[in-house]
């Protein structure tokens, strides 16, 4: 018989549960469990009266184990390890089990299979419950400084932004200058301001700035340590390099994207009067007046969408993600085109027009101006043949006059082609940070964590994560900027305990866990004159990875170790179905 | 167990789904949250990372009991490891053997990569894993 003394609430969830489980019969199981001091029903286990009683019981019955059986552990687990601290119990001495999501909900239509479902569910909760022990939160001292890598207009926004909470800023480009793609650009939407310009504003604000110190033609090569104190080795120049050693507490990275180069060939690329959308922005900016193409003036133009985006994976370098910013990006560009030339022909070869947002107006203004509009088939791409007197002939089925085949003979086609990711593969390996499928940094959570990492204290903004618009990219600057400086004016992090531990009587050094850890969390250490492996508490991330490749089974996830899944699987295959329990 | 119950046409195969925090598990959740139905039979255990399921937790839940065992691979969008794709595809393969050995078909133990919005592919895959094991009986050594 186990000594331990557990809480267990089973949830209605105002009916949710108690709809399509029966929640007594769980109660009266859950109490004749080996350990279970309390068993009760709750109509709200959430609800603050609910949380006060359990509190009561806890101090009252000294419990020293937790279990609430309701919603998902992603709507409450914390709420519940937060009532079982407040009242004086570790808070890793909860568990929570899923009886909504992962059953009333799933079951609605079986409540017999339900409640014994959620029967075996509790007392595999309550078994885990037994074997847990009390964990303490790591505690980590943290270095009030912060590096940025890259200086485009995310970056230089997060550096200013971090320098104004009083966090000093190491910025470190690769490039000669800062700035980034936007300082290349003229007029951008929505206000036509000029990107050089912004960019610009930003330098002499950083310039304004003595805890900002800023790196060019440099990169970063080396990163030990971990959250809250990170050592980075940067190299400044390429020839005769030197090397600059940087202590810091936080990483973010913000360093942009690539343009998605057309193949050779590509919608007639590379043979003359077909330039990229970049291309065609550079000329525009660069000219004073009508715009010219190789000495001719351009009097009509054939933009042809989602070139290289929006694409089956089965074609090579295909991209299949939306990229986002150049529908507006283009029609912004015919505006500007317009303006310079308003005799211009423009014709929009698309498939579809996602001028989001208040970009919307883009479009109309495009429409009003005379802009035409042109809608093909993923299967049916414009075709782009020689016409007379040097220009192109562009031959598309028009969806929007229901497959009509339109020609048109234009002096320049413009491909409007995707934001792709960066070639960085160096960083990444430093970094370790985590690639997506489209090939840009991974966030932990896209609504949640959005420019959070799995690399505890290093943040992503910027279209490094994916394709954004500048005013998205410094919108993510700025909550890289908040989630870093609120992990560094602390002065100190506390971090999850989910980590791995060795037993070290058992283990004797082979090397396998070491080899499965990508993080380099694993190393070799004396014990008693014999060599074991140990974890590094601040490096390990709890993944568990190294746990099947150790040969003796000495290495166990705390919270999810060998003899709690076993206890859960015991627990959750005894005595199936309800009606024999009782 | 009652013997009445083994392989007869009330059989209903017990399933243990190894699932993880982050990804497979908010798709298991969205599947209940949207009312979808698959066998109460279906069980959960949640890791942090599919790479972490040890061979041995799949044998041992066959032997106390378990007709099948589904793992809800992270796949692609693991935020822990890279290649979690060919760690979870090693362990199954290495499950499977494991499992072989000691007498229980290798279809015993099913892996499938299971995403956060992946409701309706777990549903289908239980209620197949679920078919497949109703026709392969309850599980025992030596078959």
């Amino acid at each position: 018989m186990s000594d331990r003394r557990i809480g267990v609430y089973i949830c209605h969830c105002g009916g949710n549960i108690s709809d399509y489980v029966d929640v007594e019969a769980v109660r009266e199981a859950a109490g004749k469990e080996a350990g279970v001091v309390v068993a009760k029903t709750a109509m709200f286990t959430c609800s603050d009266a609910t949380q006060q009683e359990i509190m009561e019981d806890i101090r009252e019955n000294s419990l020293d184990g937790l279990v609430v059986a309701s919603c998902s552990p992603k709507l409450h687990l914390y709420t519940f390890r937060d009532v079982a601290k407040r009242a004086g119990l570790n808070p890793y001495r909860y568990t929570q089990v899923n009886v909504r999501e992962q059953c009333s909900w799933a079951h609605t239509d079986d409540k017999e299979g339900a409640t014994g479902k959620a029967v075996r569910l509790v007392r595999a909760g309550i078994a885990r419950t037994l074997l847990t022990d009390s964990l303490e939160p790591v505690i980590i001292d943290t270095v009030p400084r912060a590096l940025v890598v890259g200086a485009g207009i995310a970056g230089l926004r997060a550096a200013v932004g971090l320098s104004d909470i009083g966090i000093s800023v190491y910025l470190v480009e690769k490039e000669k200058s800062v700035g980034g793609r936007v300082a290349g650009l003229g007029s951008m939407y929505p206000h036509g301001r000029d990107g050089n310009k912004l960019i610009s504003q930003l330098v002499s604000e950083i310039g304004k700035r003595e805890n900002i110190v800023a790196y060019t033609g440099a990169e970063v090569v080396e990163k030990s340590g971990s959250v809250g104190n990170f050592n980075v080795r940067v190299r400044v120049g390429a020839y005769k390099p030197q090397f600059v050693d940087l202590n810091v507490g936080s990483i973010i990275v913000a360093t942009g994207f690539d343009t998605f180069q057309p193949g050779a060939g590509e919608y007639g690329y590379g043979t003359g009067r077909v330039v990229t959308l970049d291309e065609f922005r550079d000329l525009l900016d660069s000219s004073g007046g009508r715009p010219v193409y190789n000495g001719k003036e351009i009097k009509s133009v054939a933009y042809i969408y989602c070139v290289g985006s929006r694409r089956d994976s089965g074609v090579e370098k295909a991209k299949v993600y939306c990229s986002r910013y150049c529908c507006n990006a283009a029609v912004h560009a015919s505006l500007l085109a317009m303006e310079k030339n308003p005799r211009i022909h423009q014709y929009h070869l698309y498939r579809d027009m996602r001028t989001y947002g208040r970009y919307e107006l883009l479009y109309d203004q495009a429409l009003e101006a005379g802009s035409t509009f042109l809608r093909f088939g993923e299967e049916d791409p414009p075709a782009i043949s020689g016409g007379p007197g040097g220009r192109l002939r562009v031959s598309v089925k028009d969806l929007l006059t229901f497959g009509e085949e339109v020609e048109m003979e234009v002096d320049l086609v413009v491909l409007v082609t995707p934001m792709v990711p960066r070639q960085n593969g160096a960083l990444v390996d430093v970094l370790k940070l985590p690639l997506g499928k489209d090939g840009f940094f991974n966030e932990i959570h896209p609504k949640l964590r959005p420019v959070e990492t799995v690399v505890d204290g290093a943040f992503i903004c910027g279209a490094c994560q994916g394709p954004k618009n500048s005013s998205e990219s410094v919108a993510s600057a700025l909550a890289a900027v908040t989630q870093a400086a609120s992990l560094l004016k602390k002065g100190y992090v506390e971090l999850e305990p989910l980590m791995a531990v060795v037993d070290r009587d058992i283990c004797r050094w082979c090397g396998e866990c070491g080899k499965a850890c990508p993080y380099g969390a694993i190393s070799k250490e004396e014990y008693q004159g014999a060599e074991i492996a140990v974890v590094s508490e601040a490096i390990c991330k709890g993944c568990g990875g190294c746990g099947p490749a150790c040969p003796k089974n000495a290495i166990d996830l705390k919270g999810y170790t060998d003899a709690q899944v076993k206890a859960m699987i015991d627990a959750l295959v005894a005595e199936w179905g309800h009606t024999s329990l009782i | 167990m009652e013997g009445a119950a083994k392989g007869g046409k009330d059989f209903k195969p017990k399933i243990l789904a190894f699932s993880t925090n982050n990804i497979s598990d908010p798709g298991i959740d969205l599947a209940g949250s949207s009312h979808m139905h698959y066998p109460p039979s279906v069980v959960v255990i949640s890791v942090p990372c599919s790479s972490g399921i040890r061979p041995g937790w799949v044998l041992y839940a066959l032997e106390k009991g378990f007709d099948g065992v589904f793992i809800a691979a992270d796949g692609t969008d693991c935020a822990y490891l890279n290649d979690c794709v060919e760690r979870t595809s090693s362990i199954s393969g290495a499950a499977q053997e494991l499992i072989k050995e000691k007498g229980y078909e290798p279809q015993r133990l099913k892996m499938g990569a299971i995403c956060s919005v992946c409701s309706e592919p777990f549903t289908s895959q239980m209620k197949e894993f679920s078919e497949v094991l109703k026709k392969l009986g309850p599980a025992r050594k030596g078959n």
